[in-house]
């Protein structure tokens, strides 16, 4: 196209194109370009499409999301050694990805019932559903349930609960800064900045201790403005495993209702933490126990195993039964501008099992399976580094709680370890421990002993 | 009410703070200000239509298919690829663009299956929740990278497309569409707005089956709509939501979109799977623009999937299946272009019956239009006063701008719908 117009161009002509390609070309083409004297004739014929006119020609390439991105480059790594440790996704023993038998129960029956919903669910997704849901995480006697207190949406899983409620917060709550612990799960923050929200950071992670640092949480948590948003992982804190004691859950409660902060919690491990989906929403009952509001965003992507049916729910918790109406249909007008209505067949599945005692009791001994390897996997790679004589302190990796350990390792070793022995994980030093079996310890153990003594 | 008191009064008892008792926390409530939210205009009036006990009502409210007997359907080919997932796939996260099947076959039948821009890979596309996601993810796409731009929109237009661009932040505006005194087009104003819009405008246009009116531009309409789009150097974006359900022929239902890529125009376009392929629920479909070269589209597409991320992460895995199944498998597409066909054949009938009916009964006005419209909605000209007496005298459900769903209509409803129809306008 341009080419042959351009070439034997005159000077002022050349000059004018030269400032057209630099605004047309993307900044790191213009940067290599600035160091070089070559005619702009040249680079439009380097860049034919450059002189075109579409409106989308200065796009850059987005830069690979930090932990999708570890699994892409995992599929890409042709070494049959090769290990990903990166996206939570449980894995069996085998190293397969497992659909739960009480799930593939409720798939045939679906299919089987003629009078299943065959067209669009309404707005806030599928109301047995919802019932349910918000029965699972705050328990079925809880008097906010009682009260009919308790607005919950259908949403997708655990990041679509999380945008609804911060889209929600930004246009109606009064205080648009949410603060989020250091550190967090990587899409969290990008969630409630487009939300509309602010974000702020609380320190909770203690590199010395590999621990919790209360007292650090407690003062930023103090100094926090007034009615701020508060986000928590109701349990197994992604990334780092550490959870509060329910003790330092009491003491965080009164400091938050003290100061009118608005919890919003983040539960997308419940059953996966300690293998009981009571003792995992513990902490969420506590603060719906004294009478105040919250957020929830549920996931079942994990815990059912429902990972791209995108099920989940946004549950919030208000202060009466009035409010709680007029607020679900605010979370109507952000839903329906999204995506109209969310998808049928997760929820369906979730619902037919959560409502059937037999098939509710199947799955708590599957969850309980999954939970009790994983922890397995823990006391093995602690036994396996323990065996190397792999110097530093490990015991965080048992003492951590959940689908991951924050191994502590920096990103030199994260990167030694993915190019000398083939193991993936996010280069914050997180590894799903779901990932491993017994068979590929031994590979981990090594790598991380290797990375250890060779780097520091 | 007691059983908070006394936890509240047990927090109490342990040092710990406790917000006030119930009647007084409803006037504490951080959300007490909230108002409550106006109803949605299509989706209310299927509540109504839900609560109301009458045996004689009728549905012609929102767009989902019924047969003849007024039920819903789920497709054979649909059931057929369900039976086939079902016990054997598992459902693992889909990447961030989503089922890379599921994107190629719907971009064969949006540009055609021997389209030079697939083979080029100059498309973007990702998979996205239905037609609504596939429009939210360009206005936001759009409002990210080409702040200053605003959008078209056609007067009339399905009603939530206003608030996908407005929570988009992209400001709108209209341009003409429908003629009401003849219930058809409004060519010469539309090409006015079209030459009027300042250079380089995003305009949204329904490729088919437009939605709420059946009016579409024909051929040599679109072909001048296209040449004019040229001069202009406007952005057409093309929402199809109906693919094979307009003409039951989904690459004659193509045909204005195959138009604009003729002419060189470079487009966006959101396709649906919930009402060709009855899939509603599942929230199916798919995003594309298509780019200069492959490198262009290929940063797009990371760019689309990073709008993704922050508001879902992955796109539902079931609905992609079932399209990539049938689509993939030449006897279930063979299948499913039979049961398009049938689904769009019915409701070619229905309005030819009611048509019929309402002359058979004498009315004085013209009808023409509800065979001229197509696709599922025809726009009736009934006045919100018209439609609310339809509704109280003889529970007939219908958007109050006078759209009639023709899928809501069946051979054991028409005779009524038309005397209620007639009643209500025969008298001006």
């Amino acid at each position: 196209m341009p080419s042959a117009n351009v070439r034997g161009a005159q000077p002022s002509a050349e000059r004018r194109l030269s400032t057209l390609v630099r605004h047309l070309l993307p900044s790191s083409a213009r940067t290599a370009a600035a160091a070089t004297t070559t005619s702009a004739a040249d680079f439009l014929e380097a860049f034919p499409t450059m002189a075109s006119s579409s409106v989308f020609a200065g796009l850059a390439q987005a830069p690979e999301d930090p932990i999708l991105g570890v699994t892409v480059a995992y599929n890409k790594d042709p070494s049959p050694v090769k290990l990903n440790l990166g996206v939570g996704a449980y894995r069996t023993e085998e190293g397969k990805p497992l659909v739960l038998n009480v799930v593939r129960r409720a798939e045939q029956m679906l299919i089987n019932n003629p009078s299943r919903v065959k067209e669009y669910l309404p707005i806030t997704g599928l109301a047995e559903f919802n019932k349910l849901s918000a029965k699972l995480i705050f328990g079925a006697d809880s008097p906010a349930i009682q009260e009919n207190r308790v607005a919950t949406v259908q949403c997708l899983s655990g990041t679509g609960s999380l945008r609804v409620g911060g889209e929600f917060l930004a246009r109606h709550y009064h205080e648009r800064t949410i603060y989020i612990p250091l550190p967090t799960w990587g899409n969290h923050p990008k969630v409630f900045t487009l939300a509309g929200l602010t974000v702020r950071s609380y320190r909770y992670y203690d590199p010395a201790t590999r621990g919790l640092d209360f007292q650090g949480l407690l003062e930023d948590l103090s100094s926090a403005p007034s009615g701020a948003i508060v986000l928590l992982h109701a349990c197994a804190h992604n990334p780092t495993g550490v959870d509060p004691t329910l003790d330092q859950w009491e003491q965080i409660r009164q400091l938050m209702r003290s100061k009118s902060l608005l919890p919003f919690f983040d539960s997308a491990y419940q059953g996966f933490a300690t293998g009981s989906l009571d003792k995992d929403a513990q902490s969420v009952r506590m603060f719906v126990a004294d009478g105040g509001e919250l957020l929830m965003a549920q996931s079942y992507a994990k815990n059912m195993g429902l990972y791209g049916e995108r099920v989940g729910a946004l549950s919030i918790v208000c202060g009466s039964a009035d409010v709680a109406v007029r607020v679900e249909s605010q979370l109507k007008l952000v839903i329906r501008p999204m995506y109209s209505n969310p998808p049928i067949h997760g929820a369906s599945i979730v619902a037919t099992i959560l409502k059937d005692s037999n098939m509710f009791n199947e799955w708590t001994v599957e969850l309980k399976g999954m939970a009790d390897r994983i922890i397995s996997m823990r006391q093995q790679l602690f036994d396996a580094l323990k065996t190397r004589g792999t110097p530093g302190d490990w015991s965080h990796i048992i003492k951590q709680i959940g689908m991951f350990t924050f191994t502590g390792l920096n990103s030199d070793q994260v990167a030694f370890m993915r190019q000398e022995y083939h193991i993936y994980m996010t280069s914050d030093g997180r590894i799903s421990m779901a990932g491993l079996s017994t068979r590929t310890i031994p590979h981990l153990a090594d790598a991380i002993h290797a990375a250890v003594t060779k780097l520091k | 009410m007691a059983m908070c008191s006394r936890a509240a009064a047990a927090i109490r008892r342990r040092g710990g703070v406790a917000l006030a008792p119930p009647h007084a926390r409803a006037m504490a409530s951080l959300f007490g200000h909230v108002e409550p939210a106006p109803k949605d205009p299509i989706l209310g009036v299927t509540e109504a239509f839900l609560a109301d006990p009458s045996p004689d009502k009728v549905n012609v409210g929102v767009g989902a298919y019924r047969d003849d007997n007024g039920q819903p359907v789920v497709l054979d080919c649909v059931r057929e690829a369900e039976r086939r997932i079902a016990g054997n796939l598992n459902m693992e996260y889909l990447p961030m663009g989503g089922s890379i099947k599921m994107i190629d076959e719907s971009l064969k039948l949006a540009y055609g299956e021997d389209s030079e821009f697939i083979k080029d890979k100059r498309i973007a596309a990702v998979q996205a929740l239905s037609g609504t996601g596939a429009c939210r993810l360009f206005a936001d796409f759009q409002r990210r990278f080409l702040p200053d731009s605003q959008i078209y929109i056609p007067t009339p237009t399905w009603s939530n497309h206003h608030n996908i661009w407005r929570d988009a932040q992209v400001p709108q505006r209209t341009f003409t569409y429908y003629h009401p005194e003849s219930r058809g087009l409004d060519f010469a104003g539309l090409m006015d707005d079209v030459k009027n819009a300042p250079n380089g405008s995003f305009f949204l246009l329904h490729a088919c089956a437009h939605n709420p009116t059946g009016v579409d531009p024909t051929e040599e309409q679109w072909r001048e709509i296209s040449y004019q789009f040229k001069v202009k150097n406007h952005i057409p974006f093309f929402d199809m939501a109906y693919q094979g359900f307009a003409s039951g022929d989904p690459e004659r239902d193509a045909k204005a979109i195959r138009i604009f890529l003729e002419d060189g125009h470079q487009i966006g376009c959101a396709q649906s799977y919930a009402k060709n392929m009855g899939l509603y629920g599942q929230r199916a479909g798919c995003l594309s623009i298509l780019c200069e070269d492959e490198m262009q589209a290929v940063a797009v597409k990371s760019q689309l999937q990073q709008i993704a991320r922050p508001m879902y992460s992955n796109p539902p895995v079931h609905g992609s299946l079932v399209v990539s199944i049938i689509l993939n498998d030449p006897e279930l597409k063979s299948l499913w272009l039979k049961e398009v066909k049938g689904m769009a054949d019915r409701i070619i009938g229905m309005r030819k019956a009611l048509k019929e009916n309402l002359e058979q009964l004498g009315s004085p006005l013209s009808w023409d239009h509800i065979t001229n419209q197509i696709g599922m909605f025809c726009y009736s000209g009934m006045t919100p006063e018209q439609v609310d007496r339809l509704t109280n005298e003889y529970h007939i459900y219908m958007t109050r701008n006078g759209r009639i769903s023709m899928a809501g209509v069946t051979t054991g409803n028409v005779a009524y719908l038309a005397n209620a129809i007639h009643e209500v306008t025969k008298t001006k």
